[in-house]
């Protein structure tokens, strides 16, 4: 697929970002901010060894090119599995700026329509029989693991042989599903060390590559983020647009509340 | 111009036509004009009005979330769902009504705590408290029932452990539960009647409440960060020498202070909503699912004070008991409090102190309940939750005879 770089949309993202830098200027959200990094470095070790805890998706919901990208990656390796039930092709291609034309020749599979929610054709039962449990949707993963936990996840795969499908995830310890990006990535196993004391997760000393992937390593990273990145906007599809009505809104109300303010201090000039 | 707020003015054609089969100047003359607040009010009283809005804005948004949730434990968190995605602004009404269920509490907290700087609870304002203590009340029933209705799997777990509360009641308990949840376990018969008391029941009290609370107001005046009573000073026009008409100099003031609250709240819905999961709780986005519990169940951030107490004892029946007294202490706070002087400026180092205590152990409960019960955190919860118990149980001690400085004739305008 084609990227398509829509340039009044960054613009418009740039603006939000900047107000959002604002925005988290104020005490309020430095709190908020605050403690959320708070509880990522909890997650940190200063001990030798691969820090899997503290990996981050890092990904950017402005970026349309990146989302793209990762609405094709997910169509072709997730969607076999994985539903988006809440969902429609239709939304995705107008939010992401895919021309119509391209939204049914590369992402829709033949039988589907552009207003069809974006349903696996994966039979649950057989699922349950496969894996011991059906592919859980993934609409909201991004929300309730949050877009780092998915990210740790689709890179934490390593070859565990007492599992049934081969395969361990350092993040979801004993996950059915098989790692099916290895193509991509190649099969590596995680040398493992003594867990620390007192803290949760595995100690990963290293990892070996058994084969390699076709993809070399910063080009199967950046393919992980823009499939993150994509769940991350699946998860709130509204949010790039919440941003840039906020920005008006929060100006509007500056406005108001200056005027206002003005129209106070007329008054109260007699007040002693 | 206070003296013309008396004389209702002269109205022909309609004006005079309504006016004469409903009172509609009067009411404006006694209520807003003809209405005298003290003048000396500061930055803490904005939380009343701030409160009205909160309260405007969750009746509002809370409307048009009706027009298309759909109750029901396999529609319930689809429907929210939709909600967020189909429906035009969907998103931002729903944003707006969760994170206004975090707003109305803030304000209420700084509210209540208003009125124990300046001593608003005491007379002749007792039953003024009593009505915002109520109103408090069926708040936390209300964000309680509202928090279970996306049916998310934090909704289905927090009722789960607040409903079993009440199987602590000795006797009666057991059978409470059951006759709340209308089944064995939270069902949909529970989300059903939750839904109808957090749309219908719970709001009609709570308009009725503050109606109460607000002619309770209105009947003695406002209280004012010195502690004066206005209407003691009046001038020859017999008006308050110290007051000021409601209207137009609060309702301008007002108009500053919600333009300010409505800019932060702009900047949660639009930037923030989820408030790093303080909020909208992660574990929310996963539909309501009894075989996988939340790997801990933490209430929303207004209520962790009370549970932060609940777990600071071991055993649930006492913990439970605890976590009632709590609130009731609130409640009786008028005729615990024996000092002769209202507001925290005239009043001894000890009072400042104990007040200073009690915030500061509030605001960590609250932070404690948050966090898994293990470890220090335990330890901490009890110290402030002793610290709490304190500051209600040795007021009538430390309050009486308590040596306060001499109170002004007249308020302040500029205090330092």
């Amino acid at each position: 697929m084609t990227e398509l770089a829509i340039r009044s949309r960054s613009i418009r993202a740039s603006m939000a970002r900047a107000l959002l830098g604002l925005a988290v200027g104020l005490v309020l959200c430095g709190a908020a901010a605050a403690a959320e990094e708070a509880a990522e470095h909890e997650g940190g070790h200063g001990e030798s060894g691969v820090a899997w805890q503290s990996w981050s998706a890092g990904n950017e919901v402005t970026n349309t090119a990146s989302l793209q990208r990762g609405a094709a990656n997910f169509v072709n390796y997730c969607l076999g599995c994985h539903s988006l039930k809440y969902m429609r092709y239709e939304r995705m291609a107008k939010d992401l700026g895919i021309p119509a034309a391209q939204l049914t020749t590369n992402l829709i599979p033949t039988s589907a329509k552009p207003t069809d929610y974006m349903l696996s054709s994966f039979p649950h039962a057989e699922g349950e029989a496969w894996f011991g449990r059906a592919p859980p949707d993934l609409s909201l993963v991004a929300r309730y693991r949050g877009s780092d936990w998915v990210y740790k996840f689709l890179k934490g795969f390593y070859v565990d042989a007492s599992r049934p499908s081969g395969t361990n995830n350092l993040i979801l310890d004993g996950a059915a599903m098989p790692a099916v990006l290895s193509d991509l990535e190649g099969v590596k196993t995680a040398v493992l060390g003594a867990a620390a004391e007192g803290h949760a997760g595995k100690v990963v000393e290293r990892f070996d590559f058994v084969t390699q992937g076709r993809m070399k390593p910063e080009e199967f990273d950046a393919f992980v983020r823009d499939t993150v990145n994509f769940l991350d906007y699946v998860g709130d599809p509204a949010q790039v647009q919440r941003r840039s009505i906020g920005l008006w809104a929060v100006l509007f109300l500056l406005v108001f509340t200056a005027f206002a303010w003005m129209l106070k201090n007329e008054y109260w000039k007699d007040v002693h | 111009m206070a003296g013309d707020n008396d004389a209702l003015p002269v109205r022909t054609g309609f004006l005079g036509w309504l006016n004469k089969r409903l009172p509609v100047d009067a009411f404006m003359r006694d209520q807003l004009t003809g209405y005298y607040a003290p003048k000396n009010f500061n930055f803490w009283y904005y939380f009343g009005v701030l409160s009205l809005v909160a309260l405007v804005l969750q009746l509002v948004t809370g409307i048009f979330l009706t027009m298309h949730y759909k109750v029901g434990e396999a529609t319930a968190f689809d429907s929210v769902e939709y909600i967020m995605r189909e429906v035009p602004y969907g998103w931002l009404l729903r944003y707006m009504h969760s994170t206004g269920a975090s707003a109305f509490f803030i304000v209420v907290y700084l509210h209540m705590f208003r009125a124990m700087l300046y001593g608003s609870y005491k007379a002749p304002r007792e039953l003024l408290w009593l009505f915002g203590m109520a109103i408090y009340l069926a708040l936390m029933a209300e964000a309680f029932m509202g928090y279970v209705l996306p049916w998310g799997n934090m909704s289905f777990w927090g009722a789960q452990v607040i409903v079993n509360l009440f199987g602590t009641i000795p006797v009666v308990g057991p059978g409470l539960v059951d006759w709340i949840r209308g089944d064995y376990g939270i069902a949909d018969a529970t989300l059903n009647r939750f839904f109808s008391l957090h749309v219908v029941a719970v709001p009609l009290v709570l308009l009725l409440l503050v109606a109460l609370h607000l002619v309770a107001l209105r009947h003695n005046g406002s209280n004012n960060p010195d502690g004066i009573e206005i209407k003691e000073k009046k001038g020859p026009n017999g008006k308050p020498l110290d007051g000021i008409p409601f209207h137009p100099y609060y309702t301008v003031k007002d108009l500053v202070g919600v333009g300010a609250f409505l800019i932060l709240f702009a900047i949660v819905v639009f930037f923030v909503p989820t408030f790093g999961g303080l909020f909208l709780e992660n574990p929310n986005f996963e539909p309501a699912n009894p075989l996988s519990t939340p790997e801990h169940i933490a209430p929303v951030w207004y209520f962790t004070p009370f549970y932060a107490i609940l777990r600071a004892v071991p055993d649930q029946r006492t913990g439970a008991v605890l976590m009632a007294l709590s609130i009731i202490c609130f409640i009786v706070l008028p005729w615990l409090d024996r000092s002769p002087v209202k507001s925290t400026r005239y009043r001894p180092l000890r009072w400042k102190l104990a007040l200073a205590i009690f915030a500061v152990s509030f605001v960590a409960l609250g932070y404690l309940g948050l966090k898994p019960a293990e470890g220090s955190y335990v330890a901490l919860a009890r110290i402030f939750t002793a610290l709490y118990f304190a500051f209600f149980f040795l007021m009538p001690f430390y309050t009486r005879g308590e040596s306060t400085s001499r109170v002004p004739d007249r308020v302040t305008l500029h205090h330092d």
